[in-house]
């Protein structure tokens, strides 16, 4: 492998990275907005917001980041699924905004608080909704026509994309409801025990048929997952997910208040991962590859620079202040 | 179904619309940002209440227009690639990097001190908490930084080479950031966030002051405000001046559509102050005008020839009505601006800046003439780019996306329904904050709000662990 194809391979990892770290930290606060319906007390939806308040713009970070480097580091895949995932993504932008806002705007207006709670709700659902779709649509492929998107403007709705929608509010779901296990005491915390449950069971469901589904989608996919010799590499990621589904079941059992969210993570990882699996090395699948849509290698290496000294840093303080963060909420001081 | 060309203009319109709405509150925040700075900076060296006292008055403003700003920033972030894959494909290798480190150095700092500005006077103790609020600042500064290094990039290309897919990349990036606009256009900027929140802090005071012209507080926002308009606005125009040399030299077409020359003058052309052009018949009718003076402005030589758009070819003019109208509406308001500024300086002199009514109502009128101005600004700047996305290399219609334009018409209405809703109230509220007087002992958010910042800082949680927080007094 060339130096230029090592550059696209690092930048692949670190937009994945940028993309996973999104996935899961805005997931729970997303969750948490999927979770809103089911508590209608006033006392209860404050704590849940003020659980997540601090770190959703910090959160939401990575998601720019994540499509600011696609756009930086690989111009020719961006070029090609933003118009591809048009609606899903215009969707997403406007879930956000309704969502976003509701954070500051819910504090300010007691009268319209039911307002900016539905907004709150609905912004988190449509924005979780279209995530989902977004990714079954990069994994059925999009038509690319030259060095543009070739299909049209309602190739992304399929019986697939809507259960990958429909799989990403599950999971989003369980890591609310597994973070409101954590975060959270009392009556409230047994009522988000219960929706771990719930959501639990939908999430594996949802793993299973787009597992199943998927391989379906592109002989490629297929050939990736169950041919000879690659089915020893690839069998351990459904094993794990297995155990880690598992090992999940028994800590909710076991009333284990922190060990479901974060095995929760390791669940999403794994779904991650094998993802990643299929698609490696494309970026828009079975069309075009990390090499072809790689920006030039002096653009690579510019960004690298900055990449290598600020993620470090940013990660540092994310995790400590994550840390100090921990610990119950309760309706009296933020924090305790 | 409708043409490409109409796509187009959709396409245009719905990045016109975003755009706008987004430009309104880094505008305000950069330049409260720094204001916020000032306070603190005056409150530790004077140790007058009143400072910090406005400090958390406009601390609980500058975090609702932040707020907004996140949320219509990663529209735009999103924007380039739905409505403009062309240019994304073709200019991703140049303008990425450049936003990219916006993200990695501006968002990550801002989001790294937010919440500690906002929360943790009480718990970080002054001198850091002071830094946070600097590191703020100049996080809103690196932002417009990047993001005016990459459109005046679009404006001004240099530093760069065209690669065999044709792709533009990077030949020198030292060149390519520093392009020849960018140091204009970046100082032209940060004085229009500046005034715009002078303005608004200004008529704020004001209306206050028409109330109640004993308070501290008003008294001392609406000072400063003034002395940043009267030293401010006229540097401003000095920097515009400059801004339209720089133009003049590397997009000529632009400044004529500015000053509405279709056609090119032998000698001495005349400043068109008001008329109405036509783009078809290339005329400008009811014209009123001051003889010379355009070449004087332009060239610093009232005999000076200059050429006009018969010399560009028909196809790459801008739309000039919208250009020429934009650009007075903006020079007009920055005259305005001068001119309460000079007033202010007249009733300081004379002892009446907080007695003059007649000064407080003009202050209060011109509360969003910053807005205005920078919108106005902004459109002449980008609509006299035109046609060209990159200008003189890739023209607008190359940089849009494949799409029909139903889909582009109906997204667009989306935007347009969500952006009123969601930002009419943010107004409200801002509005209401400001309605209230600044009173003493103000607090900051309120201890029953979550400790939201932009980020995750330690320091934030630190201060954030402790009760009472921000208690209202």
């Amino acid at each position: 492998m060339n130096i230029p194809g090592d550059l696209a391979t690092i930048w692949a990892f670190i937009i994945a990275f940028a993309v996973f770290a999104y996935v899961v930290m805005d997931g729970f606060d997303l969750g948490l907005g999927l979770l809103f319906p089911l508590f209608r007390d006033k006392r209860d939806r404050d704590l849940m917001m003020n659980s997540v308040a601090p770190v959703w713009d910090g959160n939401e970070t990575w998601l720019v980041l994540g499509g600011g480097g696609l756009f930086a580091a690989f111009p020719l895949a961006y070029a090609v699924l933003m118009p591809a995932l048009y609606t899903p993504i215009v969707a997403m932008l406007l879930g956000l905004v309704f969502r976003g806002v509701a954070f500051e705007f819910r504090w300010r207006s007691p009268h319209e608080r039911s307002l900016w709670d539905l907004a709150f709700a609905g912004g988190s659902f449509v924005a979780a909704l279209a995530q989902g779709i977004a990714l079954g649509a990069i994994l059925q492929g999009v038509k690319v026509d030259g060095r543009l998107y070739g299909g049209g403007w309602w190739d992304w709705l399929t019986p697939f994309s809507i259960l990958t929608g429909c799989s990403v509010v599950a999971g989003y779901g369980l890591l609310g409801a597994a973070w409101l296990v954590m975060k959270t005491e009392g009556d409230l915390r047994e009522r988000a025990y219960a929706m771990t449950w719930r959501f639990l069971v939908a999430t594996l469901l949802a793993i299973v048929l787009v597992s199943a589904a998927t391989p379906f989608l592109e002989v490629a996919y297929w050939r990736r997952w169950f041919a000879w010799p690659n089915i020893l590499a690839t069998a351990p990621v459904p094993i794990a997910v297995a155990i880690v589904a598992a090992l999940i079941v028994r800590s909710l059992a076991a009333r284990d208040d922190r060990r479901p969210f974060f095995l929760t993570l390791v669940l999403f990882a794994l779904s991650y991962a094998g993802l990643g699996i299929s698609i490696y090395p494309y970026v828009v699948p079975q069309s075009i590859t990390i090499w072809q849509a790689a920006a030039p290698a002096n653009s690579q290496q510019f960004m690298l620079v900055g990449v290598a000294i600020m993620i470090p840093i940013i990660l540092i303080y994310t995790g400590f202040a994550y840390w100090v963060f921990r610990g119950k909420v309760n309706a009296e001081s933020g924090y305790h | 179904m409708l043409s490409g060309l109409d796509a187009i203009v959709l396409a245009r319109a719905q990045f016109a619309f975003t755009m706008s709405f987004h430009i309104i509150f880094p505008a305000f925040s950069i330049g409260l940002a720094s204001y916020l700075a000032v306070l603190e900076a005056l409150w530790l060296i004077t140790g007058r209440e009143v400072f910090i006292t406005l400090f958390h008055y406009w601390l609980k403003i500058f975090a609702v227009a932040f707020g907004m700003g996140v949320v219509s920033g990663i529209v735009m972030s999103y924007q380039f690639g739905i409505n403009w894959s062309g240019f994304s494909d073709k200019a991703g290798a140049v303008i990425g990097p450049l936003m990219a480190y916006e993200v990695l150095t501006a968002f990550f700092l801002e989001a790294g001190f937010l919440g500690v500005m906002l929360f943790g006077l009480k718990r970080v103790g002054k001198g850091l908490h002071f830094f946070a609020t600097l590191m703020v600042a100049v996080g809103t500064l690196l932002s417009a930084f990047w993001i005016l290094s990459a459109n005046s990039w679009m404006q001004t290309p240099a530093g760069y080479a065209v690669n065999a897919e044709g792709q533009f990349i990077a030949a020198d990036w030292w060149t390519l950031i520093f392009n020849p606009s960018f140091p204009y256009r970046l100082v032209h900027m940060v004085l229009a966030a500046y005034l715009t929140t002078a303005f608004v802090v200004g008529a704020v005071g004001a209306f206050h002051l028409l109330r109640d012209s004993v308070s501290d507080g008003p008294r001392v926002m609406f000072s400063m405000a003034m002395w940043m308009a009267a030293l401010v606005a006229p540097v401003q125009i000095l920097a515009g001046d400059q801004h339209g040399l720089n133009t003049l030299a590397h997009q000529p077409a632009k400044v004529m559509a500015m000053e509405g020359h279709f056609h090119s003058s032998s000698g001495g052309a005349p400043l068109i102050l008001f008329g109405l052009p036509s783009q078809s018949r290339a005329t400008v009718d009811y014209a009123v005008e001051i003889p010379k003076a355009s070449s004087l402005i332009l060239k610093h030589d009232p005999n000076a020839p200059l050429a006009g758009l018969d010399t560009v070819p028909r196809e790459n003019w801008p739309y000039v009505p919208v250009v020429f109208w934009s650009f007075r509406i903006m020079v007009g308001i920055g005259l305005l601006m001068l001119a309460l500024g000079l007033a202010s300086l007249y009733a300081r002199l004379r002892g009446s800046l907080f007695q003059s009514r007649r000064l407080h109502w003009f202050a209060l009128a011109m509360g969003p003439s910053g807005f205005v101005a920078v919108l106005a600004g902004w459109v002449t700047t980008e609509v006299g780019r035109q046609p060209f996305t990159i200008y003189g290399l890739l023209r607008t219609a190359e940089a849009a996306s494949p799409l029909a334009a139903p889909a582009i018409a109906s997204s667009l209405l989306a935007f347009v329904v969500v952006y009123f809703i969601v930002f009419a109230a943010g107004v409200i509220y801002i509005l209401r904050l400001m309605a209230a007087p600044p009173h003493r002992g103000e607090g900051g958010p309120e201890s029953h709000m979550p400790g939201r910042s932009a980020g995750l800082t330690p320091a934030a949680a630190v201060a954030l662990s402790g009760t009472g927080v921000g208690r209202r007094a």
